[in-house]
């Protein structure tokens, strides 16, 4: 990605900044000034929390070249609480263990490197919500298959 | 044409996949930049996506996909011009590598290289050119959201629903005068999406079809007579014209083994990325 339009969307990528419409409600992530929905135009920014629900999830195992270190990995389609959805890396846990229904917190981390001269591209990634193992991860996720919907 | 430009047009489409060093990352550029690729998305990965999410929402499991990959290479190994003209079994797609789970190596159309062409005419000057003139009967396009995250339904494709909408509409028929279809099978889950999409089976039933037959050969509808892109091969470019050539030998009755009989209306279905955007065309034998 070139650097101008890197720079651009820190707001969105540092930030989580997203809007929301003013009429139908619906939040866009990345942030729109129209609606993708009802193409209104009064769109208010917000905030979004850093913690999120997977909807969809997949384990790439053929990577790009960017990602070939870190290739087999979990990939997922999360939503926040405020209902925007965002395509996202599921770290810190084995990706076998990525559902739909799972609870992710959202930290801010490195994603890729770009050119040769190695540029630093950041952005978020999901961790799990919860220490993965043992009796409390059990505990938590058992209510996670009742909420799960695509 | 229709405006009269023209009144004799060669449509083509080329594509030599084989020339690129790395397909997989100029093929993901069809799909959102700044939000999927930027995160380690690939074209196998969003339709892993759409597929782990049509599983939660209709239960479709990995054998479903990989009766898609079966039944379509039935289809190729009667097809003198497919890439892979051989028969698979479910056992032989379930064990190939996977790719981007749940989509494994057989689940996904090859790189190829690959050419077609169709040529048009005004109907009533067509009988100067060939004995056995198909007319065309529906052409609409539609697009939907890039990235997968901005979609109703993750599972559904809403553009390829819109396109086959408007085509049916300009031919005059419903999918149930359909006789024959090419639908993009780049990946399993999407014939099962398309299928759906285009009204040829109750949505979430799509995943039974390859099974049962009701696509294959000899079924009540089959589809990718050609043996799809998954066998007959997926020069990008090519692959929108290539469907019109099969639909025009099944039309004309020229499809040898593969001829579906008596198919009077063909319908072919191409989409651009993951659904962004998607054609669709409604052929009738003259």
């Amino acid at each position: 990605m070139p650097s101008p339009r890197y720079w651009r969307e820190i707001p969105s990528r540092y930030r989580l900044e997203a809007t929301r419409c003013g009429d139908c409600g619906r939040v866009a992530y990345p942030p729109r000034r129209i609606c993708f929905a009802c193409r209104s135009t009064a769109a208010e920014t917000i905030e979004l929390s850093h913690e999120g629900r997977v909807i969809t999830s997949t384990i790439v195992h053929v990577p790009p070249h960017a990602f070939l270190m870190e290739a087999p990995y979990a990939l997922a389609i999360i939503e926040t609480p405020e209902g925007a959805r965002m395509m996202v890396q599921v770290a810190d846990c084995d990706p076998e263990s990525v559902q739909a229904g799972m609870m992710v917190a959202l930290e801010f981390r490195l994603i890729r490197k770009e050119g040769k001269g190695g540029i630093l591209c950041y952005g978020h990634k999901a961790v799990p919500a919860y220490p993965m193992g043992g009796e409390a991860e059990a505990e938590l996720r058992a209510g996670e298959t009742e909420v799960a919907h695509a | 044409m229709a405006c009269g430009g023209s009144d004799l047009v060669l449509a083509a489409g080329v594509e030599k996949m084989t020339d690129s060093p790395d397909v997989t990352e100029v093929l993901a550029t069809a799909s959102d930049q700044e939000t999927e690729v930027y995160n380690g998305a690939t074209f196998p990965g969003l339709y892993a996506l759409i597929a782990r999410a049509h599983m939660a929402a209709h239960g479709t499991t990995e054998e479903d996909l990989a009766w898609v990959s079966v039944k379509n290479h039935r289809h190729g190994a009667l097809n003198e011009n497919a890439q892979f003209p051989r028969e698979l079994t479910v056992e032989q797609v379930l064990s190939s590598a996977p790719v981007s789970e749940p989509l494994r190596l057989l689940n996904c159309s090859p790189v190829s290289d690959g050419a077609a062409a169709v040529l048009l005419c005004p109907l009533d000057q067509a009988r100067q050119y060939t004995d056995r003139p198909v007319m065309i009967r529906g052409a609409a396009m539609a697009t939907g959201s890039m990235a997968l995250t901005d979609r109703r339904d993750v599972a559904f494709l809403d553009a390829v629903e819109a396109a086959g909408a408007r085509a049916y509409e300009m031919a005059g028929i419903g999918p149930e005068q359909v006789d024959v279809a090419e639908v993009h099978d780049c990946f399993s889950i999407a014939e099962i999406c398309c299928i759906e999409a285009l009204g040829f089976t109750p949505l979430g039933e799509g995943r039974h079809c390859a099974r049962t037959g009701e696509t294959a050969l000899g079924g009540r509808l089959p589809i990718n007579t050609s043996g799809g892109l998954k066998s007959k091969g997926h020069p990008v470019g090519a692959t929108g014209v290539a469907q019109a050539v099969e639909l025009f030998e099944q039309l004309t009755g020229g499809a040898g083994a593969r001829q579906v009989a008596g198919a009077e209306f063909g319908l072919a279905q191409n989409m651009g990325g993951t659904g962004a955007s998607s054609v669709v065309h409604i052929l009738q034998a003259t």
